[in-house]
């Protein structure tokens, strides 16, 4: 058996998951990379989510309202109870890039359906990905495409079409983005009657041919009588396309790019890595799965440790996922799928179809505090499943010298590589107490308070910002 | 007796959600107010009257009071042209003071960086949050965003006052710039030691605070005594920053929107008193809008999004009184059925930053525009 990568892994699930247990990562690296890259990719291997069971201990969930901002507690429940961490990854992945917000659609139950249909078709071909946008209600209201008339036309899904989910800016000209929006009028919604006593109505697609332009269209190079769909192939030709979202892919799982509105004058900082996941999805029929496939096999992917500055929702959700305890879906969490938006990233609810801005652009002087101390409050309660686990390991190297004690902390938190300066700083405070022992009871009490603070000053660390 | 002159002092307190500028300062004699209103209208005679053709809402009593002491200036129809009608995108607008682009400086974080340009206070901004606002954001420049000021700073979990100070200390000598580390980590090494160093000054206000001034209990009025402690501190704030909602009463107005004036009027009121307990009101500006006012037709139990809206503005040094003009309510001179603005929210700024806070409007507001006269 091949010798145990535990931070390889450890990697892979903060990646492609919202990080894992020690116990997670030591039975995953038992079973091995490859192997558990391909159970990610593979999520009907293991057990769905029990929406029956939701609804029975939170019947809100079914129609929430707009008022207490609760709308993405199912959500964001699911990201943290999920046992199909990639697939649930990339529902987050799909919301940052068709970014679609509640302050306009009011209807959080359409946002939902929105995310259902990135979690079920999110690994599957782009192509049904956009066709789903395209006729998805949410999002033509959005950008306005109930009003893209064929006497009248409405350029704003034709131009974040182009702009945003598929070539990016200087690949397409001002008349291709007429030309696109031309193509898709008619995609419209059925009107819907008022909000009713149990809630809004659900919306639904439709398509209007009396209101479609017929006529002659010439999008990048290519005439003919086109409709919505010809446009999203001819999109997909186009190896602008490929790049686009590669870029996009190596943006979210691999490291940060820099944001983007600067892509097309900055060019990307790996881009014989951005060529090779391009490359995967032009041959297979613009597959996400196998480009994913691509991506966490690939060098440049294994050896990219904490490049990335984490969103405030896999802030979130990684603590909680840490600590344990929250896979029930128990009463309060409304309240915690406000978290992220008190940090900046209000889920379902971006400022704009561009998104929010990644990287270092999370990290405010509000936001900074609010990170650190969402975790380390959680981090703090010894009792909490997660926690036991760190302290068992603990003890069960004996008395610890504070080195050692430092080095284990680390180790199960990451494990982290700190620089020197902070490592010695975590020993010197260990260090003020003496060894770590569990011998007496008291000892014991004192040795778990004294993790408690550790863990709280591991998170702390400018490193813990990073994923 | 003279005083040394005292720096001044912005606090913005945000209407969050869309404030019914019609149910506000009502025109309670206007028969098109009656006739927009079937469902809404606050009845005539509970107005509380200013003049023969204006009145406050009825829950504004101590606005009312402030008002006839000469302390609020009414700001008729601020807005922006052709409003998206979007909280975001409105809210977004009335921070960055760019209706054309998704701009993501705000106008009081440039006010800052032209207040204290060499960061020699890292709580000359404050808001209180939870989280930070859109107004408050530039790069390089602190704020301090404060949820509840007598636990605020890293770690609050740590209570015990030795281990605080250990674990605070340990957390200062993480963050100091070390070698070989890139820009990402000095820059979140600045953002760590400003958030500590913040905390650090901000512990004083509670501690230093006594008043008489007995504060109602809602949490706009806990947000405004947590700033009247900072300014009393004498700490240096400058900006102070607050919001409080939902105005956005589509549904069942007349008893959420007369709660939410009742909690601001209350708490405002307090707020003013408790400065002047102090002798620290005369150099501070309070102001108030919201995102935008609401239709100008009732839904039946609410209203919808609207353009043109009101403005506040409180204090020693405003001259009180009705500023700009309050937008037609006849049908014709409406626009999507909503109050077509007439006052930019830009002047409304710039009359604050040049004539309170001394800066040049034109950089931080992005041009030029007529100034509503209130602190003449």
């Amino acid at each position: 058996m091949a010798e145990q990568d535990i931070p390889l892994m450890a990697h892979l699930m903060r990646r492609a998951g919202f990080g894992a247990s020690r116990e997670e990562l030591e039975q995953r690296a038992a079973k091995g990379y490859e192997e558990t890259v391909e159970e990610l990719l593979d999520p009907d291997q293991n057990e769905a989510f029990n929406k029956f069971r939701m609804l029975r201990y939170h019947p809100w969930t079914w129609k929430p309202g707009t008022m207490t901002g609760h709308g993405a507690g199912e959500w964001m429940h699911r990201m943290v109870a999920t046992k199909r961490p990639l697939e649930e990854k990339m529902t987050l992945f799909w919301h940052q890039l068709f970014a679609t917000g509640v302050s306009k659609i009011d209807h959080y139950h359409e946002l939902s359906t929105m995310i259902d249909l990135f979690r079920e078709k999110g690994m599957g071909e782009y192509r049904e990905i956009l066709m789903g946008m395209a006729k998805n209600p949410a999002m033509i209201y959005w950008l306005d495409n109930c009003e893209n008339h064929g006497d009248a036309v409405n350029e704003n899904w034709g131009r974040e079409l182009l702009e945003l989910f598929s070539m990016g800016v200087g690949n397409y000209t001002e008349v291709d983005v007429r030309e696109a929006s031309r193509a898709f009028t008619g995609w419209t919604l059925t009107p819907v009657p008022p909000r009713g006593p149990m809630g809004r109505h659900n919306w639904q697609f439709e398509y209007k041919d009396w209101d479609h332009d017929h006529d002659e269209k010439t999008f990048l190079g290519e005439t003919g009588d086109f409709n919505g769909d010809d446009i999203i192939d001819i999109i997909l030709k186009n190896p602008a396309t490929s790049r686009f979202i590669a870029r996009h892919l190596y943006n979210f799982f691999v490291a940060d790019e820099p944001q983007v509105p600067a892509w097309s004058v900055t060019p990307p900082n790996d881009p014989e890595a951005i060529e090779a996941i391009a490359q995967a999805l032009r041959d297979t029929n613009f597959d996400i799965r196998s480009a994913l496939r691509v991506l966490f096999k690939a060098d440049f992917f294994k050896e990219a440790r904490y490049t990335r500055i984490k969103s405030h929702a896999e802030v979130v959700v990684g603590a909680l996922r840490l600590v344990g305890g929250y896979d029930f879906p128990s009463p309060g969490i409304g309240n915690l799928s406000k978290e992220p938006g008190y940090m900046g990233q209000e889920l379902l609810n971006p400022p704009s179809v561009e998104g929010w801005h990644t990287g270092s652009e999370w990290i405010n002087s509000g936001s900074l505090m609010a990170r650190i101390n969402f975790t380390a409050n959680l981090i703090s309660d010894t009792s909490k499943p997660g926690i036991q686990n760190i302290i068992n390991r603990l003890k069960a190297q004996g008395d610890l010298s504070p080195e050692s004690f430092v080095d284990t902390c680390l180790d199960l938190m990451g494990p982290l590589n700190v620089g020197q300066e902070v490592k010695q700083e975590l020993v010197d405070h260990a260090g003020a107490a003496g060894a770590l022992k569990w011998g007496s009871e008291q000892d014991s009490a004192a040795s778990t308070d004294r993790v408690s603070e550790m863990l709280q000053l591991v998170v702390s660390t400018r490193d813990y910002q990073y994923a | 007796m003279t005083s040394t002159k005292k720096d001044p002092v912005v606090v913005v307190l945000q209407l969050t959600g869309g404030n019914d500028y019609a149910n506000t300062v009502i025109r309670y004699a206007d028969p098109l107010y009656r006739d927009n209103r079937p469902g809404i209208g606050i009845p005539e005679g509970q107005e509380l009257r200013i003049d023969d053709e204006i009145g406050f809402h009825p829950a504004m009593g101590a606005i009312k009071e402030m008002y006839d002491q000469n302390q609020v200036a009414i700001i008729h129809g601020v807005g922006y042209p052709s409003s998206p009608r979007s909280h975001f995108r409105s809210m977004d607008i009335w921070h960055t003071c760019a209706p054309d682009r998704l701009g993501t400086e705000g106008w009081l974080g440039r006010a800052a960086l032209d207040i204290d340009p060499n960061k020699e206070n890292v709580v000359t901004t404050v808001c209180f949050g939870p989280s930070i606002f859109r107004a408050l954001v530039y790069p390089g420049v602190p704020v301090a965003c404060v949820g509840n000021l007598d636990t605020y700073g890293m770690l609050p979990g740590v209570t015990e006052v030795d281990q605080r100070a250990k674990i605070l200390d340990r957390f200062a000598r993480m963050y100091v710039p070390a070698i070989g580390t890139g820009l990402v980590d000095d820059y979140l090494g600045q953002i760590g030691l400003d958030c500590l160093a913040g905390a650090d000054i901000l512990k004083v206000a509670p501690q230093l605070y006594s008043s008489e001034v007995e504060y109602p209990d809602s949490t706009i009025a806990k947000k405004l005594k947590g700033i009247a402690q900072i300014h009393e501190a004498n700490l240096g704030t400058r900006i102070f920053y607050c919001d409080h909602g939902v105005f956005d009463t589509h549904a069942n107005q007349l008893g959420a929107h007369d709660t939410l004036w009742t909690e601001v009027s209350q708490a405002v009121q307090s707020f003013f008193d408790d400065l002047r307990e102090h002798d620290a009101a005369d150099n501070v500006v309070m102001l108030l809008f919201s995102e935008f006012g609401r239709r100008l037709h009732d839904n039946g139990s609410g209203s919808d999004h609207g353009a043109g809206g009101v403005a506040f503005a409180i204090g020693d040094t405003v001259k009180g009184g009705q500023y700009s003009e309050y937008p037609s309510l006849k049908a014709e001179d409406l626009e999507q059925g909503d109050l077509v603005p007439n006052m930019d929210f830009r002047g409304f700024y710039s009359t604050v930053l040049e004539d309170h806070l001394g800066l040049d409007a034109k950089g931080i507001v992005e041009g030029e525009f007529e100034k509503p006269r209130f602190l003449d």
